[in-house]
């Protein structure tokens, strides 16, 4: 995959430094699923857990309301960010009120 | 000129400390000197060797035990009737032993006539003016008055700059008694 | 204006190191080491050195608290002997590849098994291929100083790699005799502080340390070749700097009475002194012979001694170590022959192996080395192909 298109020793930072982070950010991993985790946000309770175990940061706090349709009044809500999410399926394993399910991604 | 001074002691009487400080006022005086222990891990009570060059014109180079010393200067007087001791030492070399015996007693101890046998009675000196056997600059003092390269005055400062003030000052009182008695 | 003062080769490191003055000092005891860090610690205590000095629970503790403050940009030192070198080694990979200005004074000792406290040089030339830069002093001055130039050297931008600085076991580091210590102020100034670019910053992040995969590893190794070629000019630039301003010159090799030498001894550390004396009296008995002292181990100074050993008919390498196994089993005589080889110069080479585990290499034995060396450059007597095992019985 070393290409002559990539930057040399002679220009490159010394000792394998990485001067400009988060690089990662440039590395979509969104490809690699099989499975894509939804979020049912009538059963979510806000619990945190699945931004709390996903490995890839790939879940999502956002200050955005919601209200279910009993009336519950949340002022956060978790989304995937589907660029990055490996679709590994741990969220929808820990979810304690099984609001993730794993969708298959068509084709 | 070059001399080297090979010590004997057991761990604890400060043969290598001896070393070293003759070393040290060497140095002071403006001469080059080395001084090493024979180099091991160090225990009490087990015989002990340490060693000082001194050259008076240049650095010195060599890095080896000394072999055939100039002087051997013995501070316990168990090692000191050791014929073992005085291996190599130079004919007409100088032995300086801390012992109560006469130099003639000793010599027919160590059975050797070709060497110059000077005695001081080392631990009586420490014992009452330190109040404990560490006899080694008492055995400076001797050295001092027998040896004409590094003056007494330079030994007393390479004292004064080990020692703190209380320890220095009675370290100096040994040493110029050991100057008097040695004989 | 500075001093003479009767110093050890431990206590002669220390107070290079107070006087340059790290950040940072991070070690574990280890006998012929210790009193390094003790005195170390001891001015950090007294306030004569403003540094944080880590206790670490072990030497690989110690060099990765060196890596982390380096990376962070600090000065730092640590020291070591034999095992806690060996305890050190994946580390010491990461502080060069890292390119972090360490230094380290190494108190050489021999390899257990079986345990050996006492010096040989087993540790220092096994350590040869770790990317750091090696200096082996003959003598606590330039023991000394070799600290004070190795930090400048090692911190100049073009080179960035750690150094170790090495005393032998014992024969220096618990042997007094004169070194001349300068002003702290003066040595500050030879060795002014370089701020890096590239270093740990809470307010310029940056990454260290990550993934290199194929793609990129090869790329930073061909850097860590260069600088340490580069290393080589920087450091006669910095000891001719020193000359200056210090009055004592030193060489990437030391030379003596090489000039019309048929026969040339080549080693390294403080047994050179000895070597030194067994050439003076051997010269005033006719024999031709030279001595060269290897001072700057990596890199090696290899035009250096080629200039000088191509007009020897033979060369006699004495070293203390083994390199069980190798083409010839002695790092010295590998790097010598490699260098006459490239420069396609073929005197004849003569291997000795000597002083393994602290075994004194009396002045006799020494001069015998000379003696032997002389008679294979007047064909009196046919050079072995193996190493003459000096010292050692059967």
């Amino acid at each position: 995959m070393s290409s002559s298109k990539m930057p040399g020793w002679k220009s490159l930072p010394i000792g394998a430094a990485i001067i400009n982070p988060p690089t990662s950010l440039e590395y979509k991993t969104g490809t690699w699923r099989t499975f894509r985790p939804v979020i049912d946000q009538e059963k979510c309770v806000r619990c945190r857990l699945c931004w709390a175990y996903c490995p890839d940061g790939a879940v999502m706090e956002l200050e955005k309301e919601y209200v279910t349709k009993s009336g519950r009044k949340y002022s956060i809500t978790y989304e995937i960010n589907y660029e990055y999410c490996k679709g590994c399926g741990v969220c929808a394993r820990e979810c304690p009120v099984k609001a993730i399910t794993m969708v298959e991604e068509g084709g | 000129m070059r001399i080297e001074i090979r010590w004997h002691g057991r761990g604890g009487q400060g043969a290598v400390t001896a070393a070293d400080l003759y070393a040290q006022a060497a140095i002071m005086q403006g001469y080059y000197a080395q001084a090493f222990p024979e180099f091991g891990a160090e225990r009490r009570g087990a015989p002990v060797r340490a060693f000082t060059r001194i050259d008076t014109e240049s650095f010195i180079h060599d890095r080896y035990p000394i072999e055939e010393p100039d002087i051997v200067v013995v501070l316990d007087p168990m090692l000191a009737r050791d014929p073992m001791i005085i291996q190599g030492l130079k004919k007409n070399g100088l032995y300086i032993a801390n012992s109560k015996l006469s130099p003639s007693e000793l010599a027919k101890i160590i059975g050797r006539t070709d060497i110059n046998i000077k005695i001081i009675d080392a631990t009586r000196i420490a014992l009452e003016v330190l109040k404990r056997p560490i006899v080694n600059t008492a055995m400076l003092g001797a050295v001092a008055k027998l040896v004409p390269i590094v003056k007494l005055e330079y030994i007393e400062k390479s004292i004064q700059a080990r020692f703190e003030a209380r320890l220095a000052q009675l370290n100096l009182e040994v040493i110029r008694r050991a100057f008097k008695e040695v004989k | 204006m500075g001093k003479m003062v009767g110093l050890n080769g431990n206590y002669a490191i220390a107070y290079a190191v107070k006087a340059v003055g790290p950040d940072v000092i991070a070690a574990y005891p280890i006998t012929p080491q210790t009193a390094i860090v003790e005195k170390l610690a001891e001015f950090v205590a007294q306030g004569e050195l403003d540094a944080e000095y880590i206790h670490v629970e072990s030497e690989h503790s110690a060099m990765s608290a060196i890596v982390g403050a380096a990376a962070a940009g600090a000065r730092v030192f640590t020291a070591t002997s034999s095992q806690g070198l060996g305890l050190m080694y994946e580390i010491l990979f990461i502080a060069s590849s890292l390119r972090l200005p360490a230094v380290m004074g190494l108190v050489t000792r021999a390899y257990s098994a079986p345990i050996n406290i006492w010096c040989d040089h087993g540790d220092f030339m096994s350590a040869a291929d770790t990317g750091w830069i090696q200096y082996m002093s003959t003598s606590n001055q330039e023991a000394y100083d070799a600290i004070i130039m190795a930090y400048r050297v090692s911190e100049d931008p073009r080179v960035l790699l750690p150094a170790m600085v090495s005393i032998d076991g014992f024969i220096q580091s618990h042997t007094v005799e004169p070194v001349k210590l300068e002003d702290d102020e003066e040595v500050r100034k030879f060795v002014p502080r370089r701020p890096r670019e590239i270093r740990l910053d809470p307010d310029k992040p940056m990454t260290l340390g990550a993934l290199g995969d194929p793609n990129w590893y090869y790329e930073f190794k061909m850097q860590q070749q260069v600088a340490m070629e580069e290393s080589r000019r920087v450091f006669d630039e910095v000891a001719s700097e020193f000359a200056k301003k210090f009055g004592r010159s030193y060489g990437a090799i030391d030379t003596f009475m090489t000039e019309d030498a048929e026969a040339i001894i080549v080693t390294m550390g403080s047994t050179a002194g000895t070597f030194r004396v067994a050439v003076e009296k051997i010269r005033k008995e006719g024999a031709k012979v030279g001595l060269i002292t290897i001072k700057l181990y990596r890199p090696f100074p290899r035009d250096d001694i080629v200039k000088i050993l191509s007009n020897a008919k033979v060369v006699g390498i004495a070293e203390r170590d083994l390199f069980f196994g190798a083409a010839y089993p002695g790092y010295l005589f590998n790097d010598v022959a490699t260098s006459l080889y490239l420069a396609n110069v073929r005197t004849k080479l003569a291997g000795f192996i000597f002083g393994l585990g602290g075994r004194a290499l009396r002045f006799s034995e020494a001069y015998e080395i000379t003696k032997k060396v002389w008679s294979f450059a007047k064909g009196e007597a046919e050079i072995p192909k193996k190493p003459i095992f000096v010292g050692v019985r059967e």
